[in-house]
């Protein structure tokens, strides 16, 4: 059965391993849900938190598949128990009537988040969470009236020693 | 050093003595280095040509095939090529030119994105930035290519860094963080395999390409003696026990024997030798080798469980896999009491599909041109095939006795890959004959090489399985579409002994058997290119054949 997973990979940081890694995806029909990347403590390397729907079969391919390419140096399926995935927020809200400021500012107090940006008709919020988390604020805030908003999509590590 | 020159001088360190390629406005300082250059430049007259003659060298001397192609539209007419030879593992190395550095981006003329091109169609892509980036460039699109589980490398040289000079530094070997050959199987994995086979009652051993790339026939032959295995191939693994070996079952899949089919099928334990496992060689997939364990043996880690399920794997190289499970299963006991009966079930079922002769039809039948060429040709003669109907005949009815001796193009199916192939595959052993055994509608997509082969004194010969239509969908539209013939009608032009004889090689038509024997004996002393046109009937059909969407045992063998 297809199911939500989460996928690190340590990749060459260099012009075109983005695209391939993409392109791997794209090829063989499985679609990305959520991608994150940057360099890592070693610079010459990247890390990509790639989150896809994929049964068992599928996603063991997926990883073989991303492991034998050149610039991949390690691929790892995060489990879900023994990993921490977040997701940051950016939103904005119309909050040209006071009413809306108010229980916008509610809203991001109670997901410890941040003001970032308040003018006369809108104030930017950043909120970071579990992916969940990020959806259910959305939910909240719908009503109020969401301008635009933008994820960073997952990012993830293991817990404790736990290495990819 | 300029870039070129250290192009010229990083190939000649790889050890190439033969480029296939066209030139063009973005190669041309590297052909002005090539110039006086001890490397031989085969002019193919169009760049697809180019990269399956590098496949063909490759495939037949299991070294590095090389082409080469200027930028834009040379590079994308190298794309098919590439990608044949990719899917069939084959390690090829393409170069092109690119427009310089300087206009990279802008739309120039003769500018194409080839590395987003090839992205999928490639084992590798390199584009050059610096010059001092080409040797090191070149020293990894060979180690890549050539090493695990071989592929093409594309390397994308932009003009300005062939022109420019840096100070050059020739790497002996060339490491990636992300990319580990390991050839080495696991002990474990090999302890387990062969248990298994030790105990199999009704064992087959399906022999892929993987065979042939790691050279581990004599390996695959003394299993399957030892096993008392029958030994079926998909068309990648053809010639890696020879055609008339007694073990020997024959091709699987939707034009395999009726006898390998139905083994693989009834198998207990199916051991599945550096082979992709494709829907053709498979057919329908919840019918294949219902009852069978099956044991995978594979390079590439990707192809386990890709298509079929195995019970157990061995990551490894073929032929050190081999060598690993002939050494657990000498220290067995191995009771073969039930084989005798196995093998019995082999011949009954070779007699049950072998299709039967068409009597009372004035053309020659494909089947018996086949085994009359095999008649006319040394054991050791190469041989390639079209895509279609031709190569089906080929593949069921031409005997390849050794490995490398039969190429296809098995993964992409490319109509025209077989004539250009043939072109490499001489380049590589000018002391053998080269056959392609064509249909009209496949040399018709490449045959402009003639010109190639004659001028470059690569003679080949072209055996035309002429049936004035692209046989293998009338085939199925005979089939399957209730012969509503549509886009397959080929008609009379061209008359290919003329064809020939435009290009300056030697046209026949012979008219029976006997003929056309002593055609093929001719061309083949002669040693001079010729195109024999066979004319066969349009309306024959390849069998055994499965039905798209039929399992394994469900065997037509006529009509």
């Amino acid at each position: 059965m297809a199911k939500m997973s989460t996928i690190a990979i340590l990749v060459e940081n260099r012009p075109g391993v983005l695209f391939n890694v993409a392109n791997m995806f794209r090829r063989r029909s499985y679609n990305i849900e959520s991608i994150s990347v940057g360099p890592v403590e070693n610079t010459e390397l990247a890390r990509m938190t790639v989150s896809v729907e994929a049964d068992s079969r599928e996603l063991n391919q997926i990883v073989e598949q991303l492991d034998k390419m050149v610039d991949v140096i390690k691929v790892k399926r995060l489990d879900p128990m023994r990993s921490i995935m977040r997701e940051m927020l950016l939103v904005k809200l119309d909050t040209g009537d006071p009413m809306a400021r108010e229980e916008t500012l509610r809203h991001v107090n109670a997901r410890h988040g941040l003001i970032l940006h308040i003018d006369p008709e809108c104030i930017v919020a950043e909120v970071t969470g579990e992916p969940e988390e990020i959806d259910e604020f959305i939910e909240l805030t719908r009503p109020i009236g969401i301008e635009e908003l933008s994820r960073t999509g997952i990012t993830a590590l293991e817990k404790g020693r736990l290495k990819l | 050093m300029s870039g070129a020159r250290a192009f010229v001088e990083a190939l000649s360190q790889e050890g190439v003595e033969t480029l296939f390629g066209v030139t063009g406005g973005a190669v041309l300082p590297i052909c002005d280095e090539l110039w006086g250059s001890d490397l031989r430049f085969v002019m193919a007259r169009h760049e697809q040509g180019a990269a399956h003659m590098a496949d063909g060298f490759a495939r037949v001397s299991g070294r590095v095939g090389v082409c080469l192609a200027t930028s834009g539209p040379g590079a994308t007419n190298l794309v098919t090529g590439i990608a044949t030879a990719n899917i069939d593992s084959s390690p090829v190395v393409a170069f092109t030119g690119q427009v310089p550095l300087s206009v990279l981006g802008t739309d120039a003329f003769q500018e194409v994105d080839i590395i987003g091109i090839t992205a999928s169609a490639t084992k590798y892509n390199i584009q050059v930035r610096r010059p001092g980036e080409i040797p090191h460039a070149v020293r990894s699109a060979f180690h890549i290519a050539s090493t695990g589980r071989q592929g093409a490398v594309l390397v994308d040289l932009p003009k300005d860094t062939q022109i420019d000079s840096e100070d050059m530094e020739f790497p002996e070997d060339v490491s990636f963080r992300g990319y580990e050959v390991r050839l080495e199987p696991n002990p474990r994995e090999l302890d387990w395999a062969a248990t298994l086979l030790s105990k199999a009652r009704r064992p087959v051993i399906m022999a892929g390409g993987g065979v042939v790339a790691s050279n581990a026939s004599p390996e695959l032959i003394r299993l399957a003696e030892m096993l008392v295995a029958p030994v079926a191939t998909s068309l990648m693994g053809k010639g890696a026990i020879p055609g008339d070996h007694p073990l020997f079952a024959g091709l699987c899949g939707m034009h395999g024997t009726g006898e390998a089919n139905l083994l693989v099928s009834d198998a207990d334990v199916l051991l599945v030798l550096g082979a992709r496992m494709s829907d053709r060689t498979t057919a329908r997939l919840e019918d294949f080798s219902p009852a069978a364990k099956v044991i995978h043996v594979d390079i590439d880690r990707s192809e386990i469980d890709k298509n079929v399920e195995t019970v157990t794997r061995v990551i490894g190289d073929a032929r050190l896999a081999l060598k690993g499970i002939l050494e657990r299963l000498s220290m067995m006991s191995l009771d073969r009491s039930t084989n005798g009966e196995w093998l019995k079930k082999m011949e009954r079922f070779r007699e049950e599909y072998t299709p039967p002769e068409l009597s009372g039809n004035p053309h020659l039948r494909a089947p018996a041109v086949m085994k009359a060429l095999r008649r006319a040709l040394p054991r050791d003669a190469l041989v390639t095939t079209e895509v279609g109907q031709n190569q089906m005949w080929a593949a069921l009815y031409f005997d390849a006795y050794a490995p490398r001796t039969f190429l296809s193009s098995g993964g992409l199916g490319t109509m025209g890959w077989g004539f250009p192939a043939a072109i490499g595959a001489k380049a590589a052993r000018p002391d053998l004959p080269v056959v392609d055994i064509a249909g009209d509608g496949s040399f018709g997509m490449t045959e402009n090489n003639l010109a190639t082969c004659v001028e470059e004194d690569l003679p080949v010969v072209v055996v035309v399985l002429n049936n004035r239509v692209l046989g293998m969908v009338a085939q199925w539209q005979r089939l399957f579409y209730d012969r509503r013939y549509m886009a397959v009608e080929l008609g009379e032009s061209p008359d290919f002994v003329k064809l020939a004889e435009a290009y300056g090689a030697v046209g026949v038509r012979p008219e029976t058997l006997e003929e056309f024997e002593r055609v093929v004996g001719k061309a083949v002393s002669d040693n001079m290119t010729t195109v024999i046109d066979v004319m066969i009937d349009p309306e024959e059909n390849v069998f055994p054949m499965v039905p798209p969407g039929k399992g394994l045992r469900d065997i037509l063998v006529e009509a």
